[in-house]
């Protein structure tokens, strides 16, 4: 099998991963080994603490454009963002009945209110609010994360049926490491040579990370790097854009596809931010706690979810879009999603400052319509190209 | 419109926020420094203990609401760049910013020299106070919260904030008005708080009597909010509630119903509990949908939303940072959804409600994410028939007079025909 047959058959598993919103992978896991299934809401959770118990970490979205939602409206006003309404139209469909367990991350008052309508509809689950720290002092915040990472890791304890040693958990710290940085070798690929990666299959291999063992998405994602500079793809005259603001409830991948072909190279986004939420390692010295609570509180990403304390707002985003060479900023938020709509204003107002190029458009993860985004985008790519600097 | 005859009570009240306003508008003046900060989890005693005068940015713009500003306002932010799905209270509090930032007495606000991010029971506070760090370039420190997610408060997350308060807060009130923290002083303001959230909580709780000497809900919204803003932990705070006291004792001993915008209520047919916080563009027509029908809000939980008292919290001057911290834990936003169908459980026997009633706001997902499974877990405990209104907070444009008014009578009628048709007075 040449290169490119290879890299098909493995977006082609990835596209398949992505499409199956009945979770064959996660039931053919559960077969294989007897063990449980923990579902994680967006946008970050550390999955070490999963992985480290025996258990396997599925990071839940909503139903995408693939699920039509019958009764998840019932349970929300139509001033919600979608997502919530998939993921309870996905549990009452039975499509995570193989699941055991759910961690929601302290991401907005939705998916905080989720995890007490889990309470209340799924008792017999473990629902697990994590309290994201917002003071990022390492002996207060620092210190108050350890011990949130340690009730979740009683939780999982008694999921898993057995306790968890600091060797298996520096040992998950390890393959999570090692997954950052294979993720990350391929956004600095697709940030160099934009016309070898196109956004949709760097979407699906990454996103295939959210239902496979860690170790299987690592050696997918190193095969797909491995083998992009081997294919013959063309280098069209395409801006280079970054996405921000879709870390939570996820554009349909149609619309990801119509903003390259409109004439987009996407060069870097935070859709798949939740797997690379830390910049750098986790240490695998000392107590892995507090290692994880550590590099939580040192070294997460800018995101809407976090308070902003490190500087200027928007300084992040300014400095991904030098690096990855973008000459504009998509800012494309979910409808209804407060924390990347709140923030818009004030990433705006730092873009505005360095003179960098940005549009906005709002989507759902069930739209169906992409042609007036499409329009917006080729517009948008079509003024950086001609008369930015 | 009728007139109705101020108790001295509100007059009172009047004369303690519009004193407030008085003193915020000649700060700069009298030196005095300004700290913006939110209702749910004030540090109102601490801040008074550094004697620096309180804002409440949610406060500014109900009452900009109530003044029919409001709209304006949002409309300002929005030009600004403000998403038109996001929080109202943000994009007024940004438009009033922007048009001269004058307050609800007419006089121009101060602009803070700290802001309090008392991050608590709502996401959106992070931001907003995000945004106005970006809007008037100053400091900000920040108290996080933990949630109420398994309905307790650990020690862990006891201790979380009590550093936070010594290590964080403090320090930056101390630096703000370069004076010591006064421990001493800071008891003695919360044992004044003590004594009047006991007679607040006595207040709150003559609802249920019949009938009710109060409107817990839209009279409530005046009763809690001396206690809920600036006035905490003040003599004057101790007068209103005591004051307050002995006229709704009053109204019991003479066996009067509360006080509504067309006068006393002589009939209450039908009592309520109410989850949610009210609307304020059109809070007076929106009283009067409820109140022309003889229904009364016999217990609410928007009048939790700066402090649960009626579970027996108290603030504690024994354990000043310790009380801090655990009022800040306890207020209603911060709370489980389970823990929140509880107390609605709770209000609907102890207050031989006839109904529960959600008006579930556009702007706080804090509050209205997750009604819908809350109104169904009340049904199915107590039995009563629940009800579901949409408004929002300050943006008009959510509030459409006729479909809430139908929706009202409509629920009114179905509690009148689960009684087999007994409309003239409420259940005994």
């Amino acid at each position: 099998m040449d290169a490119r047959q290879t890299v098909e058959q493995l977006v082609a598993q990835a596209d398949a991963l992505y499409h199956d919103l009945d979770f064959a992978a996660v039931k053919a896991w559960r077969a294989r080994t007897g063990g449980r299934v923990v579902g994680c809401l967006p946008t970050y959770s550390p999955k070490e603490l999963i992985h480290a118990a025996g258990l396997l970490p599925v990071h839940l979205r909503g139903g995408g454009d693939q699920l039509e939602i019958i009764r998840g409206d019932a349970y929300f006003q139509s001033y919600i963002c979608q997502m919530p309404r998939g993921i309870i139209e996905l549990a009452l469909s039975h499509r995570l009945d193989d699941f055991d367990g759910f961690v929601f991350p302290a991401i907005c008052d939705v998916i905080r209110n989720l995890s007490g309508i889990w309470q209340l509809l799924f008792p017999d689950k473990l629902a697990r609010y994590l309290d994201i720290p917002q003071n990022f002092d390492v002996e207060v915040g620092g210190a108050f994360y350890a011990e949130e990472l340690g009730r979740l890791l009683a939780d999982l304890e008694k999921l898993a049926g057995h306790p968890v040693t600091d060797e298996a958990l520096r040992a998950s710290i390890a393959a999570y490491n090692t997954n950052r940085r294979s993720v990350e070798a391929l956004m600095t690929l697709r940030a160099d040579k934009p016309w070898l990666v196109p956004a949709d299959e760097a979407y699906l291999i990454i996103r295939a990370g959210d239902v496979l063992p860690v170790e299987e998405h690592t050696a997918m994602v190193d095969r797909y790097v491995a083998l992009l500079p081997q294919l013959d793809r063309p280098v069209r005259d395409h801006s280079r854009v970054v996405v921000s603001g879709a870390f939570c409830e996820q554009p349909p991948l149609g619309l990801i596809k119509t903003l390259e072909r409109a004439g987009c190279y996407i060069v870097w986004d935070d859709m798949t931010i939740h797997c690379r939420f830390i910049h750098g390692d986790v240490s695998t010295d000392g107590d892995p706690k507090l290692a994880l609570a550590r590099a939580f509180i040192e070294r997460a990403v800018e995101s809407a979810s976090v308070y902003s304390c490190r500087g200027s707002k928007g300084a992040e985003l300014c400095r991904t879009v030098k690096t990855s060479g973008a000459q504009g900023v998509f800012f494309a938020a979910p409808s209804f999603g407060d924390p990347a709509l709140l923030d818009q204003p004030m990433l705006q107002a730092a873009l505005d400052q360095q003179k960098i190029p940005w549009t906005a458009f709002k989507y759902a993860e069930n739209l169906g319509q992409f042609q007036v985004i499409r329009e917006q985008a080729g517009t948008f790519s079509d003024s950086i190209r001609l008369w930015g600097d | 419109m009728t007139t109705v005859d101020k108790e001295p009570s509100m007059v009172k009240q009047k004369e303690m926020i519009g004193a407030h306003f008085d003193r915020l508008s000649t700060a700069r003046d009298d030196g005095k420094k300004v700290v913006y900060t939110f209702v749910p989890g004030n540090l109102t005693e601490l801040l008074l203990s550094f004697d620096v005068l309180p804002v409440y940015p949610e406060i500014n713009a109900l009452q900009s609401a109530m003044r029919k500003k409001s709209g304006d306002f949002i409309t300002e932010a929005e030009r600004l760049g403000h998403s038109e799905d996001v929080c109202t209270y943000v994009k007024c509090d940004i438009g009033m910013k922007h048009k001269g930032n004058i307050g609800p007495t007419g006089q121009v606000l101060p602009k803070p020299d700290l802001l309090l991010l008392s991050y608590t029971g709502c996401f959106t506070f992070l931001k907003w106070f995000e945004l106005l760090r970006e809007e008037y370039q100053c400091p900000v420190v920040l108290l996080h919260t933990p949630y109420q997610a398994d309905g307790e408060i650990t020690p862990s997350m006891r201790e979380y904030m009590i550093k936070q308060i010594k290590s964080e807060v403090i320090p930056a009130l101390e630096k703000l008005t370069g004076r010591a923290f006064d421990e001493d002083r800071l008891r003695e303001l919360l044992k004044l708080s003590a004594r009047a959230e006991d007679d607040m909580v006595s207040v709150l709780q003559s609802a249920k009597h019949r009938p009710s000497p109060i409107d817990a809900y839209f009279g409530g919204v005046y009763y809690i909010g001396p206690m809920f803003t600036a006035f905490r932990g003040t003599q004057g705070a101790v007068d209103y509630y005591s004051l307050l006291r002995d006229e709704v004792e009053g109204r019991v001993a003479r066996g009067e119903g509360p006080i509504t915008p067309d006068g006393p209520m002589t009939t209450e047919k039908y009592r309520l509990v109410v989850e949610g916080p009210p609307n304020w563009t059109d809070f007076r027509e929106f009283w009067k949908m409820f109140s022309d029908e003889g229904a009364v809000v016999v217990a609410s939980t928007y009048t939790k939303v700066g402090g649960v008292y009626d579970f027996g919290f108290r603030h504690d001057p024994h354990d000043p940072l310790g009380t801090l911290a655990d009022y800040c834990m306890g207020v209603y936003t911060n709370r489980s959804l389970p823990q929140r169908v509880s107390m609605l459980e709770h209000y609907v026997r102890e207050y031989g409600a006839d109904g529960v009633l959600v008006n579930s706001v556009k702007s706080c997902n804090s509050f209205s994410a997750g009604q819908l499974v809350m109104l169904r877990e009340v049904e199915k405990r107590t039995g009563i028939a629940g009800g579901f209104i949409e408004t929002d907070l300050v943006d008009a444009r959510y509030f459409s007079a006729a479909n809430v008014k139908n929706r009202i009578e409509s629920y009114l009628q179905m509690i009148q025909q689960k009684r087999g048709g007994h409309a003239q007075e409420a259940r005994p």
